[in-house]
């Protein structure tokens, strides 16, 4: 099994590497690229929840990025509201999520194709709204934190203490967790009812509640990496449920490569350094960011990880167009 | 509330959900000819707004910045068409959401670029500037009436197109079955390339009457695309009557609940509370209507069955 070999390696020498960071880059005075990293590792775990559910599932999401900001909020506000503890603060944000996510999920996995995509989309701009009138808690402003979350009075989940091995182990955690999910029993039903939804039926599986168990456990997912996102960022806003961040990890998941065990990940560093490297060239680096996704729709099949690792990849670009999506 | 306020409320909900009837009708259509989702049909709103700003200080006519507006905005979509989309309809639903996400974030830069991060203001043409007199009380502008008579004459034509004539017949037997069309010896080519340029005409249409209306700004055709995703949504995809009927729900809906449901909330809870609840469940509702309605017929209202 080589391909098993090449894709583990890739992984083995990523993580090494990020590993490394925190005590190679002080030395040559880069701490800045640290900071960097953490929002990319915060958005590769957003990004890997998101690939579960399209990547595994077949469920094309484009609201995800309110479970980021609900973990966010749900922290931030149990942190105003007195709760230090990151531990329960993070049971706090997976309740709430995975709550938010059982109720959208069951009413948006009653349709499927574009369907699903406009209405977790619709979802996820309630969320928007949402935060926006929170008026206690910033409204539109957002919400500067004061004072952050502690490992039972411990700083070390702060950005002051350990916060970069934190996320690191977050991610290698969601990272291991979800390439398990997928060799489960469970992962390959979720696959079996994405290439074929009525012969799973048929077989005997409710492909209804393996979708919404995936949906719930991702939207789970993407709750943590709102927590550590309002941990690292030390303020929370309305912008972290908008759309475009959504878009933004579609884009992470799309141009890493669907469904397979490196691509999320390859595709948030790629967009964290190429919002970096463009934006440092000129300001309105968007211009050149838009027709770049254009010509990667356009050109680019089966995304980053298809490069590095031509033969790993599991020859899946996307979606088998079902019936539902024809019929309209 | 009072009758009268009731009354502009019900008016501006009817413009409201005619303005979307222009934009859902472009994208329900190129969605259920091609299966393509474009999500840049919410930028092309944009565009036309932006159009019109700048065709007016041109030309400092409004109807000479309309007609030229349109005939850019046609363009626009013929080009996007030639040069994007086209190489899109047969790949899978993401390749088409990444590269319509593209142009968004392309066309709103450029917009922000160009005009600035600011908003923009445009006035009615000095002859629809007026307003009338509907009751002792009540005056209402003549622009917004004449953009619910604009809407609701697009609809009609819209309508009769698709159902009356041979454009019309092609359009709906390309939903249907276009492989089969394609055989017959229809250009389906140039049949796409045609319900394009008119989707982004109509959405190019809804942002140049929208201008003296709402504030001309960067991003302001994001937000109406999702309301648009939700109408055709509600009014089931590929449906130009479903269409129809949900812009108007969905504009009524918004627009009266708004103001009922802050009203509502405060004869049971104090003024304090419901202001902070108020704004935050009034924007929900249309979700929430949406929701409901889907948990009842998740095709939609009245789903497209064959016929556009």
């Amino acid at each position: 099994m080589i391909r098993v070999d090449r894709s583990f390696l890739l992984m083995a020498l990523i993580f090494a590497l990020l590993f490394a960071a925190p005590f190679v880059l002080p030395l040559i005075g880069q701490t800045y690229i640290l900071s960097l990293l953490i929002k990319a590792m915060l958005l590769a775990i957003a990004a890997i929840s998101l690939d579960l559910l399209i990547g595994q599932g077949g469920m094309i999401s484009l609201g995800h990025a309110a479970f980021v900001a609900i973990g966010a909020y749900a922290a931030a506000i149990g942190l105003e509201s007195g709760i230090e503890n990151i531990l329960v603060l993070l049971l706090l944000a997976l309740l709430v999520s995975g709550l938010f996510a059982l109720i959208t999920g069951a009413l948006a996995l009653r349709t499927s194709g574009v369907y699903f995509l406009m209405i977790t989309l619709a979802f996820g701009q309630m969320i928007y709204f949402t935060l926006t009138s929170l008026a206690p808690y910033g409204g539109d402003d957002g919400l500067t934190l004061w004072s952050m979350a502690t490992f039972f009075g411990s700083d070390v989940v702060q950005s002051g203490g350990q916060l970069y091995l934190v996320v690191l182990l977050t991610l290698l955690l969601v990272w291991w967790g979800v390439h398990r999910l997928g060799n489960s029993r469970f992962g390959r039903v979720l696959r079996a009812a994405r290439d074929n939804p009525e012969r799973t039926e048929i077989i005997g599986f409710s492909v209804f509640r393996y979708r919404l168990t995936a949906y719930v456990i991702a939207g789970m997912i993407a709750a943590v990496s709102g927590l550590l996102t309002m941990q690292h960022a030390e303020f929370v806003s309305p912008s972290l449920a908008a759309w475009q961040r959504s878009g933004d990890l579609l884009v992470v998941v799309v141009l890493g490569g669907l469904g397979t065990r490196s691509g999320a990940l390859l595709g948030a560093f790629f967009l964290v350094i190429v919002e970096e490297v463009l934006g440092s060239f000129i300001h309105e680096w968007r211009l050149i960011y838009g027709p770049l996704l254009v010509l990667l729709a356009l050109h680019a099949k089966g995304g980053l990880s298809h490069l590095l690792l031509p033969v790993a990849a599991p020859a899946r670009t996307g979606m088998p167009r079902t019936s539902e999506d024809n019929a309209s | 509330m009072s009758l009268t306020l009731l009354l502009i409320q019900c008016l501006n909900g009817l413009q409201y959900g005619t303005l979307l009837f222009l934009i859902a009708a472009g994208l329900t259509l190129v969605f259920g000819v091609m299966g393509f989702i474009n999500l840049a049909h919410g930028v092309q709103y944009m565009v036309g707004a932006y159009l019109v700003f700048a065709f007016h200080q041109l030309t400092g006519s409004f109807a000479a910045a309309v007609v030229l507006s349109l005939a850019a905005a046609l363009l626009l979509g013929l080009l996007l068409e030639y040069f994007v989309f086209r190489h899109l309809y047969g790949r899978d639903h993401l390749s088409q959401v990444l590269a319509t996400f593209g142009i968004i974030i392309f066309l709103n830069e450029l917009a922000k670029v160009i005009f600035g991060p600011g908003t923009l203001t445009i006035e009615p043409p000095e002859f629809l500037a007026g307003s009338i007199q509907l009751t002792e009380q009540l005056r209402y502008p003549v622009y917004r009436f004449v953009t619910i008579l604009a809407g609701l004459a697009v609809a009609v034509i819209l309508y009769l197109t698709v159902t009356r004539t041979r454009v019309g017949m092609l359009i709906r037997a390309g939903a249907t079955t276009p492989e089969m069309v394609s055989a017959l010896g229809v250009n389906v080519q140039k049949l796409f390339m045609i319900v394009f340029g008119v989707g982004a005409m109509l959405a190019g249409f809804a942002g140049v009457i929208a201008a003296p209306i709402f504030a001309i700004e960067p991003g302001m055709g994001d937000n109406i695309l999702i309301i648009a995703f939700v109408v055709i949504i509600i009014g089931g995809i590929g449906s130009i009557r479903g269409a129809f009927l949900a812009a108007l729900i969905v504009g009524l809906f918004d627009t009266l609940g708004r103001t009922l449901l802050i009203e509502g909330l405060e004869l049971v809870f104090p003024p304090s509370f419901s202001n902070q609840v108020g704004p935050a469940l009034a924007s929900m509702l249309i979700y929430i209507l949406m929701a409901a309605i889907l948990v009842v017929r998740p095709q939609g209202l009245l789903p497209a069955k064959g016929a556009a």
